[in-house]
């Protein structure tokens, strides 16, 4: 399949917008992992209304790579999602904790290219 | 460890509720630690519940009612002596003697030898088949006797005398009451809640005589009770009398050590509960208190154990004193609240009553006000929901209009009266003394009781205290949704709403609709479509459509997610019996793969640390093998356990492994509010631990015993017992039924056992539903369960066959063969267990 045919979302990782996977391959709600070329993983999530989002994959509570696997949500108007581990909300704009101030990931930016 | 003889040595005569709450006290202060603490009990079993000796009829066992931890007195070092009561106290040698011959020398002796049942001296009061109603065993002598009865009479219908007419009526024995005042519960209520009350128990079935006294006890020939004459002249035959009039102090112990004592009984004891010997102590219902008076609740009994402690240990600020108690109480006799408190009886001079009859519902309430409007005090009865309000409200002036406390709710002008009108200083637990404020400094129900103890005494409180904690505002599930888990599950069917989206959007509060939801409701919709899909007519599987995004991720990969990233796997093993041919399949795939290997509780074994991308892997071998999901990781059936039974058992009396089979192939892949784990037991003796379960079954000779409600964990429960002696079919039948109707009305995450705990009529209130069909429910019940038996389908087996959903199953999506390089392990007792310290570096790298 020609990646032209069907358009992809596109992470920014060190300047360059790198391909990571078919728009079909995310439904609403639920997130993928992706492995960046320098070993790092980002999590990436689309909500209902076709916005797309990608942060740090790494739960800093745990250190294991499952944000990707929480649930999303949204309180007052910004996406969330919840560490399937402990539960605590990670926005998905900004990649602070919802539950303590203190801590927050990274976050990078996406774009959906045809 | 200071030497035994050089503590101070501190001697309990008397281990009942009281008994049991001065050793707690003792032991919050730290005295336990720095004294030796010995105690002589009479009865055979330590501190148990009287005030819910009734509740044994329930099916609550003996040792249910047990009041301490079963290592309450090892952790505090305090020795107990069962079945020894004190004998002599000899205050010049100050020692106490045992029945057995044990001697003790005391540096501080606490009197808490209770009360015992006032007989009135009629003829033929000791009569074979004269009880009185106290004690475990006198339940159990009764309960022995009525086996042979038809007919039995309780003499006083007092408080402990309704409690006893409700266990004879329990032990299906026809039951006269024969109270000497015109009404019953003469102390407690007036004239016109002793009528209401006075028409609901004849209403049940009861004969109650008032205003007549007991002449005589008739015998036959072999010296049995056959009947009674009353001070009428009337004869009344039956086979068995209760003696409830009433309890006096028991100072026995006391006079004869010359202690002082009241005129009409009592250990005199002054407002730190000591008694004329300094070194004494009398507290509960044995002592004369400071204001002269004797107390037969176990309010100011736990008040005093407390006044007792703080002196004891020479606490000298805030150290409680005993100057006198309010009576009011709350209780449930024969099914009918009844509550009195304050000035019940309208005493104080210039007072008003306001009064709300309704002899239709048996509903009488009244209260008593000052001419200033101040609440004096109210009896209620039939319908005393009021009184976690208006006890605390009195000695004040009520915000609202004194009818408005007695009118039901929604006649006239609504009542804007709640908990919160109230002020932080009052009291709302009577039992512990616990203030509104102190309540409200907790967040949640079981911290109020850890740190205040309110709500662990009569617990009448309980559901202002509820009222009274932070909840989700307006009981709705969460921020998006106003509708309880319940209300959403009718919702659901109802209006055959099958998508999240949907449900959201149409009835979601107004701010979150068209919003991406929470990770509270998904999961808890996700589980009411999966619960009615067979019946909707939709696709149950988890991993389906729009589903799948409203699981965690454990429903989303049928797999238990481990700390660091990896799943664990319970392969379904009904009943816990497994052949050998399917042991070794379990221990090859768990070699082959690398997994670390445990015996779970459940009678299942878990193989951990699989990586997302080998479960499919993984699954294609054990279904290969004849497994299916264990369903380990869903709010759904987890797994029955079993004893091994009849079949090899010299004990077992039924099939229990067959019966656990069956039930756990019945209800596999059933989706629940929360888990639901079971257990049968081939015979009384247990093995399986079917009371820890939510659904529990014991083997009788007859059948079946069906117990529900029980939980392990934090909060362990037994189950209660819910029927008796069913046959099979009868058996599958009421827990279709249950099952069904705890999926119904549960909230979310909510155990059955909290279940029970919470909704209105607990577990009368099911039974009613669900064997006596009171609500019409059951058949529409069964049929739910019917097409949940006949929807199943194994979801790992569905999974294999279906590309679509194997692709979800890669550790990257854009590198779909690569491992998680972050899924380390390293080795541990001959097994793998994950590489921890390699997740918590910093700027962790794939390298």
């Amino acid at each position: 399949m020609s990646p032209t045919v069907s358009p992809v979302l596109q992470l920014r990782v060190d300047e360059d917008w790198l391909p990571v996977c078919e728009r079909s391959a995310l439904i609403a709600g639920r997130g993928v992992a992706a492995l960046l070329p320098d070993g790092r993983q980002a999590a990436l999530f689309v909500d209902r209304a076709g916005r797309t989002y990608a942060i740090d994959n790494r739960d800093p509570y745990s250190g294991a790579q499952v944000l990707s696997r929480g649930l999303t949500g949204t309180q007052d108007g910004r996406a969330f999602v919840a560490s399937p581990l402990l539960k605590q909300r990670f926005d998905l704009e900004t990649g602070r904790c919802l539950d303590d101030e203190s801590v927050a990931v990274t976050v990078y930016a996406s774009r959906i290219a045809s | 460890m200071p030497d035994a003889t050089s503590r101070p040595t501190i001697v309990v005569v008397g281990h009942g509720m009281v008994g049991q709450r001065f050793l707690e006290a003792l032991a919050e202060h730290g005295t336990t630690g720095r004294a030796r603490v010995v105690v002589l009990c009479e009865e055979p079993r330590p501190a148990y519940d009287r005030v819910r000796l009734t509740s044994y009829f329930d099916g609550r066992t003996p040792d249910e009612l047990s009041l301490a931890e079963p290592d309450f007195m090892a952790r505090h070092g305090i020795e107990l002596h069962l079945d020894d009561p004190a004998e002599v106290v000899d205050r010049a040698a100050r020692t106490v003697t045992s029945r057995a011959g044990l001697a003790f020398t005391y540096d501080t002796l606490v009197l808490a030898t209770g009360s015992y049942p006032f007989v009135p001296p009629v003829p033929g009061k000791d009569a074979t088949g004269c009880f009185v109603y106290r004690t475990i065993e006198d339940l159990l002598a009764i309960e022995e006797y009525a086996k042979t009865a038809r007919t039995g009479a309780v003499v006083g219908g007092g408080l402990l005398g309704l409690e006893a007419a409700g266990a004879l009526q329990g032990l299906e024995l026809d039951t006269h009451i024969v109270e000497f005042a015109p009404r019953l519960m003469p102390v407690q209520v007036d004239e016109g809640g002793g009528a209401a009350l006075l028409r609901t128990i004849e209403g049940m079935g009861l004969t109650v005589h008032t205003g007549v006294g007991t002449q005589e006890v008739t015998t036959d020939a072999s010296g049995a009770v056959n009947g009674m004459t009353l001070s009428d002249g009337s004869v009344l035959a039956t086979d068995l009398v209760v003696f409830s009039a009433g309890v006096r102090p028991r100072d026995q112990l006391a006079r004869a050590a010359g202690l002082r004592v009241g005129e009409r009984g009592g250990i005199a004891v002054d407002e730190r509960c000591r008694t004329s010997d300094p070194r004494i102590f009398a507290i509960g219902e044995c002592a004369l208190t400071a204001d002269g008076r004797v107390y037969g609740l176990v309010a100011p009994g736990y008040e005093m154990a407390r006044t007792a402690a703080d002196a004891i240990a020479e606490v000298t600020e805030d150290a409680a004193e005993f100057t006198g108690a309010d009576l009011s109480t709350k209780l449930k006799l024969l099914g009918v609240d009844v509550a009195s408190f304050g000035d019940a009886h309208g005493a104080a001079t210039g007072c008003l009553d306001v009064v709300y009859a309704d002899s239709r519902s048996g509903v009488y309430k009244k209260v008593v006000v000052g001419a200033d409007g101040t609440l004096l005090g109210g009896v209620l009865v039939g319908d005393a929901d009021a009184y976690g309000m208006l006890r605390p409200l009195t000695g004040s002036v009520p915000p609202v209009p004194p009818e408005q406390l007695v009118l039901p709710p929604g006649a006239g002008t609504p009542v804007a009266l709640g908990p919160a009108s109230l002020p932080d200083s009052a009291v709302i637990c009577s039992c512990h003394n616990v203030t509104k404020g102190a309540i409200t400094a907790c967040a949640t129900l079981p911290e109020v009781k850890k740190c205040t103890k309110a709500g662990t005494g009569c617990g009448s409180c309980v559901k202002v205290i509820g009222q009274l904690l932070p909840a989700a505002g307006d009981g709705g599930l969460c921020g998006c949704f106003p509708h309880t888990r319940g209300e959403l599950y009718e919702i659901v069917r109802t209006l055959r709403v099958t998508s999240y989206a949907a449900l959201l959007d149409s009835h979601g509060r107004e701010s979150a609709r068209g919003s991406d939801g929470c990770e509270i409701c998904k999961p808890a919709v996700g589980s009411i479509i999966a619960s009615l899909a067979p019946t909707l007519g939709v696709s149950g599987h988890v991993l389906d459509g729009e589903q799948a995004a409203l699981q965690d991720t454990n429903d989303h990969f049928l797999a238990n997610l481990q700390r660091n990233g990896s799943y664990s796997i319970v392969p379904r093993i009904p009943g816990g019996e497994i052949t050998p041919e399917k042991l070794i399949v379990i221990g090859e795939v768990a070699r082959d793969f690398g997994l670390y290997t445990k015996i779970t509780g459940g009678q299942r074994i878990d193989l951990f640390g699989a990586r997302v991308d080998q479960l499919p892997p993984i699954w294609a071998r054990l279904v290969a093998a004849g497994f299916e999901s264990g369903h380990a990781y869903g709010k759904a059936l987890r797994t029955v356990k079993s004893c091994v039974g009849q079949t090899w058992c010299r004990y077992g009396v039924q099939d229990s492994v067959k019966m656990a089979i069956d039930l756990e192939l019945r209800y596999r892949g059933l989706r629940a509010p929360h888990k639901l784990k079971s257990a049968v037991s081939g015979c009384a003796r247990e093995c399986a631990e079917a009371r820890g379960k939510d659904f529990g079954i014991i083997a009788t000779a007859e059948g079946w015993n069906l117990y529900v409600g029980g939980n392990g964990g934090a909060e362990p429960r037994h189950a209660d017992l819910l029927a008796r002696d069913l046959d099979d079919a009868s058996l599958i039948r009421l827990i279709d039924r249950f099952l069904m109707f705890y999926i119904r009305t549960a909230d979310r995450l909510e155990r059955t056992s909290a279940w029970l705990g919470r909704i209105e009529g607990g577990l009368d209130h099911v039974r009613d539903v669900v064997v006596h069909d009171s609500l019409g429910l059951c058949g529409e019940l069964e049929k739910l369960m019917a097409d949940h038996v006949r929807g199943y389908r194994d979801e790992w087996a569905q999974t294999l066959d279906d590309p679509e959903r194997l692709r979800r199953f890669v550790s990257f999506v854009n590198a779909p063969g690569a491992p998680d390089p972050t899924v380390r392990f390293v080795p541990e007792r001959d097994q793998v267990k994950p590489d921890l310290t390699f997740l918590t570096l910093e700027g962790v790298s794939a390298r």
